[in-house]
């Protein structure tokens, strides 16, 4: 059956919203374990999935959701699975196997106040640093994150055509206010939505090397069943897929799974910029974080002060050539999180003492409000 | 059949590209290896629709040899990849080849939900009793009094029995065959793997390095000489008493019982879910 | 139909009482008819505790006819307390000029004069023979009383998300809700401010 998305006008919540993405973007396998605050994108897909020739199925826990959709992907049919921190931490282990072996796949994570079960129903940013090096190992991954009902949409697109780009998988962060915070939402027309489908191989199959990337460093990949059979595994592994220990042959892969992100960042890092043309202060933040900074950020103006907003929505790789600029133009940066300052460390780490970087961090489960940020910033 | 075993072998073996393999002389992983090969050809398959997933350990590097679509995952997940495989894929002959430690330790959970969930999926699981990649250690089917390099002092834990747990987690077929059992195996995993519905092979195997040799159990064909002695058939061992069974393997079919498909019975979800008028 | 009032950068509303009482339902209805039907821009959110009844249970809507950034209340322009935890719980969140609407069957210690007090529950329990709808009796009086919102199309919304068969009867309530609020003179209500020209 033809998912014929037509535009309609629609209130959704934030994880409504990205299982509506999804199913723009060709996503037709879901995976799932129920998790709060997480669990309405499992129940949309449940319901939707089925009506357009997918397939979703309830895991007996977040490790299997995780591979089953590496193995969905497998067969070439677009996969995602989503939860929040204590499933996310039981998927790290699968997680690194789709990034050694290069399945596309998206991960949603809506984040909730942690450690362990931490505080369920309460919003948090606690996981940034965790959806980029949580797999253990040097690993490639992208990052993306969602601050609004609109944007859950259309990142969640985003998400999967930068997986199936790169054959990386794509962690999209939302947090318990972006996901449960309802707001109208113009869903496009299916044929205005740019969907991108991983490369599959044109040569024959005897000619097939699963493992050699293009001039992107990207490999083509073929789908379990389509006559081009061939090895899939979490070793390390050459050319043909096959497990090699040959210094040579291991430091090529390596540096091919790096290269082909970085030579995509022009494609893969998104920020958006608000007001920041004669800035001297801004803030940098993400997430419905993001949303609270806009308003302090208004309200600062208004009372003259010439304050910006740097909203990032892709946090890793981290968008170092949006943010350098903001450093060298503004006296001062803040960044606001709801965890204890994995962005603001990022921050730190490309200002290299260019401007003073303020942290902003609230970790009792409550979200930030513009209030607090603008009386921060006016300090700066 | 007039076609030799060893162009049945040349057939499917990915024989130019990653031999030597790297299992011990006399392992038995290789006998269980022909015989998946010899049931493939017997039902006459295409090599393209066959997936043939592993987990970790010595078992987990057999689909690296032979030239299906193969999928070698992490340690104790390759039902859960199978899964995803086969539910997206339906038409694909999937097999999972698991050992002990993987399909029942840190794999246990997916195996009986694996089993209750009733996909039309293979498991064979080639139970040695031991870790043996590591060197070793015990597992859940190392026998009770038994040494290994984590039980030093004699293992204090119960045993596992594999097929048994199958059985009751609902799997649609269930057998159990040794090493020794060559013609036994090859025709129980044909058998499995023409099941609709999930099923189950134990195939009971030795590792003499690390496990045989420290419980001094002999070499490669002292262990499958006991296998041999050890075994009794499912029709024999039913007519024998509780006491008359102790110590004994029990091989041959234990159950083969006809459940809905879940992949089949997705298919009636999705008409029933397009002819539903729910609201988004 | 009157025109709607004006909204001046935001407008924001709260509906509050215990869980169970459909109070995140009557403030979805209110943003899916603010924001799919009438067009504006909206932001609807909640909070709870974990349990599925009972506990304290809160859903916010703000309005506005830009895009919205902070998506919580700030400063709320009306307060509807479906008990007397959430009336005093939350009073002070409303601004100066705010309306207080409150459920007189199960609040009786009001903390300021400048409230609104309509039997919601006892409205829907004896005259409409369903506990269940007060939320949407409510809802009638939030919709009228707030001017901010199309009542015609506070019924689509309604009538587009209440489960079959449930239909006349949602909609009846919702039509008791209206007829109760047309009864209050909002100009008549005590205020806290002193307009300019009032001033002596």
């Amino acid at each position: 059956m033809m998912f014929n998305q037509e535009s309609r006008r629609l209130l959704l919540q934030g994880n409504e919203a990205i299982a509506h993405g999804a199913l723009a973007a060709g996503c037709r396998f879901f995976a799932g374990y129920p998790i709060t605050p997480a669990t309405e994108i499992a129940e949309l897909m449940a319901a939707e999935l089925p009506k357009v020739d997918g397939t979703f199925i309830q895991m007996e826990d977040e490790i299997a959701s995780m591979a089953a959709i590496i193995g969905a992907s497998l067969t070439g049919v677009k996969s995602m699975t989503a939860t929040s921190g204590p499933g996310f931490s039981l998927m790290q282990e699968n997680l690194g196997y789709a990034c050694i072996a290069e399945v596309p796949c998206v991960v949603v994570n809506v984040m909730r106040g942690g450690p362990s079960t931490g505080l369920p129903t309460c919003p948090s940013q606690g996981d940034v640093q965790m959806a980029r090096w949580g797999t253990h190992g040097d690993h490639p991954v992208i990052v993306l994150a969602t601050s609004s009902v609109s944007d859950s949409f259309s990142i969640t697109v985003k998400a999967f055509n930068l997986s199936e780009q790169y054959r990386v998988p794509v962690i999209l962060l939302s947090d318990e206010v972006v996901a449960h915070t309802r707001e109208c939402v113009q869903l496009p027309e299916q044929k205005t939505i740019r969907v991108v489908d991983r490369i599959r191989p044109s040569v024959p199959p005897d000619w097939y090397k699963p493992y050699e990337g293009d001039t992107r460093g990207v490999p083509h990949m073929a789908a379990f069943g389509d006559g081009y059979r061939h090895h899939v595994t979490g070793l390390v592994h050459d050319e043909y897929g096959f497990p090699t220990q040959r210094p040579s042959e291991v430091l090529q892969f390596q540096q091919r799974l790096t290269k082909k992100i970085t030579r995509g960042f022009a494609d893969i890092m998104i920020t958006r910029g608000f007001m920041l043309e004669d800035a001297e202060v801004a803030v940098i933040a993400y997430g419905s974080v993001a949303r609270s900074a806009l308003k302090a950020v208004e309200d600062a103006r208004k009372q003259g002060v010439k304050a910006g907003l740097l909203q990032l929505i892709t946090l890793f790789p981290f968008p170092r050539s949006q943010v350098t600029p903001v450093l060298e133009q503004c006296r001062a940066v803040l960044v606001p999180e709801m965890n204890m300052g994995q962005i603001s460390r990022e921050v730190q780490r490309v200002n290299q003492n260019r401007c003073v970087v303020a942290k902003h961090n609230r970790i009792d489960g409550q979200f930030i409000t513009p209030n607090e940020i603008h009386g921060h910033l006016i300090k700066l | 059949m007039s076609v030799s075993a060893q162009a049945i072998r040349h057939e499917y073996l990915r024989h130019n590209k990653k031999f030597p393999h790297v299992w011990c002389p006399g392992c038995g992983n290789g006998i269980v290896m022909a015989a998946l090969l010899r049931a493939v050809y017997r039902m006459e398959l295409s090599k393209d629709e066959v997936v043939l997933a592993s987990g970790i350990g010595c078992s987990g590097r057999m689909p690296t040899y032979l030239d299906f679509n193969t999928l070698h995952t992490t340690h104790g997940r390759a039902l859960t990849y199978a899964t995803g495989v086969k539910l997206a894929n339906p038409a694909l002959n999937v097999v999972a080849i698991m050992g002990d430690g993987d399909a029942t330790a840190i794999g246990g959970n997916h195996f009986i939900h694996a089993a209750r969930r009733n996909l039309n999926l293979t498991a064979i699981i080639i139970n040695n009793s031991i870790y043996g990649m590591t060197g070793g250690q015990y597992s859940p089917t190392t026998p009770f009094g038994s040494t290994s390099t984590t039980s030093l002092y004699g293992h204090i834990e119960h045993a596992f029995s594999i097929a048994e747990l199958a059985v009751t987690a609902g799997a649609s077929f269930v057998a159990r065959a040794t090493v020794f059992h060559g013609e036994l195996l090859d025709r129980l995993i044909e058998q499995a793997m023409e099941k609709r519905g999930f099923a189950v092979v134990e195939v009971i195997s030795n590792c003499h390095v690390q496990y045989g040799r420290r419980n001094k159990l002999g070499n490669a064909v002292e262990m499958l000489q006991s296998f041999k002695e050890n075994s009794v058939t499912v029709t024999r061992a039913a007519k024998l008493s509780a006491e008359e069974l102790e110590g004994k393997t029990t091989v041959g079919v234990l159950t083969d019982r006809e459940m809905p498909i879940s992949t089949e019975e997705y298919q009636k979800v999705r008409q029933r879910a397009s002819t539903t008028k729910g609201k988004v | 139909m009157k025109t709607l009032k004006p909204i001046i950068d935001r407008y924001e509303l709260r509906f509050s009482g215990s869980g169970g009482q459909g109070l995140i339902t009557a403030a979805v209805v209110f943003a899916d008819a603010a924001g799919t039907y009438d067009g504006r821009y909206v932001c609807q959110t909640q909070s709870y505790g974990p349990e599925a009844r009972g506990g304290k249970s809160k859903a916010e809507v703000v309005l506005s006819n830009s895009p919205i950034d902070y998506p919580k209340s700030l400063n709320l322009d009306l307060l509807l307390a479906m008990n007397q935890a959430a009336c005093d719980a939350y009073f002070f969140d409303l601004n100066a000029d705010g309306l207080l609407l409150v459920d007189s069957t199960l609040v009786d210690q009001y903390p300021t004069s400048r409230i609104i007090a309509i039997p919601f529950t006892e409205i829907a329990k004896e005259e409409l023979g369903r506990e269940v709808v007060a939320n949407m009796v409510a809802l009638g009086a939030v919709g009228r009383l707030c001017e901010r919102v199309d009542l015609n199309n506070l019924e689509k919304a309604l009538l587009s998300r209440v489960p079959k068969g449930t239909e006349s009867l949602n909609s009846k309530a919702l039509q008791r809700g209206i007829e109760e609020a047309e009864k209050i003179n909002l100009a008549e209500l005590p205020r806290s401010i002193i307009n300019e020209e009032e001033e002596v």
